[in-house]
């Protein structure tokens, strides 16, 4: 048990070593030179772009050698200094991040357990009826093909402006300011529903596919045609089934993460919503580099974390693991 | 050969997604010369225009022609789905197929590079890179979701190589002093076609999305038009509170009509190649 998770560990640490080296390597090797593409905003004038250029490359610590460039970075990140946005100017880029993460947050987490939950749930009931199943499976596939932010311009145009029901931009109306009051929790609820819809609805077709195969594949096994000619309840087999079908969808949710993520960062620019998502396009329309660096850094971390997570549930829901006979990840 | 084609013209799946997917490249590649105008970006009409019998879906908030930009789009999206998805599958492929019949150290190395890059998500990836890049055209932008796309295709090939690697047929050939990339090209490549055309049609609808999704986020190509691009600039100019919904319908639209026939021409294929899956 502990072989696994230190296996995992070792696998995490690796990778955000890697994506640190990314997003260290990829500024200063990109073709092109970025400072002087955030320069050339002064290009009228000369004077203050020679100052500016000057200042940019002492703040990147453009001018150190390589190596003392790459551990400064390093240094910086552990002190948790990731610049100072250009957007926000003179806001740090931790600051940004930290008011955003947690809009980010309340929209992302419930739509991927709420979806994982209700897409595994219509899996497994269409994989029981045959006639179900196939008028299902299609728009299970229909539902996973759609873009996300074409869902939510969808709701956004047919159930906030059509039908006017739900606000379309920002996360509370704009005379609010943030408080626990009930006015503002109803509020901040009825600009919350369709980011959150947008992103349940398109997750559920993955789920819902992927249970709905996994439910027909064991049902198929050789220990449900035993527990068949043994004489058990279509009932036990399928409990059995489902148990089995669920631990790959684990797996999958680790998986998932990355595309879920992208998805959010698309819903999020719809609706305006102010979460790292709407930060990191500020950050590319304004070319606010140490932004789109840190926003690159925390979605690297969180999915880190995630995955850390689901591990650590997985390693509780199999047995195999939990009581270290090996099992299909370690 | 023959005994496929006439499954898979028995196959309704394959036939409905073989349809849709027709229908859009055809609308791809004559579109532009039946649309009345041949610059998508140009100013041709009155703004917010809906759909007329001189614009077909209206015209965008600069009176751009949404007919002529959709088409156009089209081919970006065909473009990137064929190259963006074929260089993932083929480095997934190789990958893959040397992790999994080297074996060894190379294959311990080659695995952790791809167990990293599957958990860092690729649209992440995708944006730190195309942010740096002052100009972006289509063809860049297919190179960079082909370089970041490609881990779990190596990780599944990989597990078929190995399972096809200690067949009987493969060590005979081994026995016979054949080359190992002989091995590899002549006797497990073959047993593994049915499983490459789906990775590639699998790899082309995910290449499609995630240049919708680049692109939609203010990276797309800086020059030219695209299906994502429209998206974002009907966004960004409040076609959603304007009510314009033929700027926003038809790219969308196309995308998952794209995007499920091609799943649905890969479900197809799974129960043409696969007997036991075939529909009675």
């Amino acid at each position: 048990m502990l072989r696994y998770l230190i296996k995992k560990l070792y696998i995490y640490i690796l990778t955000f070593f890697f994506a640190v080296t990314i997003d260290w390597l990829i500024p200063r090797f990109m073709p092109g030179d970025p400072i002087l593409v955030l320069v050339s905003r002064f290009s009228g004038l000369p004077e203050s772009a020679k100052v500016m250029y000057g200042y940019l490359i002492k703040a990147f610590g453009l001018d150190l050698p390589l190596w003392k460039q790459y551990l400064n970075f390093w240094i910086a990140l552990f002190k948790g200094d990731l610049g100072i946005s250009i957007y926000m100017y003179p806001k740090p880029v931790l600051d940004v991040i930290a008011q955003a993460i947690p809009y980010t947050l309340v929209v992302l987490l419930p739509s991927i357990l709420l979806s994982w939950i209700v897409g595994n749930y219509i899996g497994a009931v269409a994989a029981r009826h045959r006639s179900l199943d196939s008028r299902m499976l299609p728009i299970f596939y229909i539902i996973t093909s759609i873009p996300y932010m074409w869902l939510g311009i969808l709701l956004a145009w047919a159930l906030g402006v059509v039908l006017g029901i739900f606000p379309i931009a920002g996360a509370y109306s704009f005379s609010m300011r943030p408080n626990w009051s009930w006015q503002f929790v109803v509020d901040f609820l009825r600009h919350w529903i369709l980011p959150f819809l947008s992103l349940f609805i398109v997750q559920i077709g993955g789920w819902a596919i992927g249970m709905r195969n996994l439910i027909i594949y064991e049902l198929e096994a050789n220990y449900s045609r035993y527990l068949e000619a043994l004489g058990a309840s279509e009932g036990l087999i399928r409990r059995y089934a489902f148990k089995n079908a669920i631990l790959p969808q684990i797996t999958g949710l680790a998986l998932q993460l990355g595309t879920i993520v992208a998805g959010s960062i698309a819903t999020e620019v719809v609706f305006s919503y102010p979460g790292m998502g709407y930060m990191l396009l500020q950050g590319i329309l304004n070319q606010d580099y140490f932004l789109v660096q840190g926003v690159f850094l925390f979605i690297i971390i969180g999915v880190l974390l995630a995955n850390f997570l689901v591990d650590i549930l997985y390693m509780i829901v199999d047995p195999r693991i939990r009581l270290g006979l090996g099992g299909e990840n370690v | 050969m023959k005994e496929f084609i006439y499954f898979a013209f028995k196959n309704t799946k394959f036939k409905i997604g073989l349809t849709i997917l027709l229908f859009f490249l055809i609308l791809a590649i004559i579109g532009p010369y039946i649309s009345y105008y041949k610059d998508p970006l140009e100013y041709v009409s009155m703004s917010n225009l809906p759909p007329s019998r001189e614009n077909w879906l209206g015209t965008t908030t600069f009176g751009q022609d949404v007919f002529t930009q959709f088409v156009y789009g089209l081919r970006s999206t065909f473009f990137i789905g064929l190259f963006g998805g074929g260089l993932a599958t083929i480095i997934g492929l190789l990958i893959g197929f040397i992790a999994g019949y080297k074996g060894g150290l190379l294959d311990d190395l080659l695995m952790m590079l791809t167990n990293i890059l599957i958990v860092i998500p690729t649209l992440a990836l995708l944006i730190i890179i195309a942010a740096y890049l002052p100009y972006r055209g289509i063809g860049i932008q297919s190179v960079i979701i082909g370089l970041t796309a490609w881990p779990w295709t190596a990780r599944a090939v990989r597990a078929q190589t190995l399972s096809l690697r200690s067949r009987e047929f493969v060590n005979l050939a081994k026995i016979t002093a054949l080359r190992p990339l002989k091995i590899v090209l002549e006797e497990i490549a073959p047993n593994m076609m049915s499983y490459v055309v789906m990775v590639f049609i699998l790899q082309f609808a995910g290449a499609i999305l995630a240049a919708v999704g680049l692109d939609f986020i203010g990276l797309g190509p800086t020059r030219g038009i695209s299906l994502g691009l429209m998206m974002q600039y009907s966004v960004l100019w409040n076609a959603i509170q304007l009510g314009m919904w033929w700027w926003f319908v038809p790219p969308g639209l196309a995308i998952t009509m794209i995007v499920s026939s091609l799943y649905f021409l890969n479900i197809g294929l799974d129960e043409i190649f696969n007997p036991r899956l075939r529909e009675e």
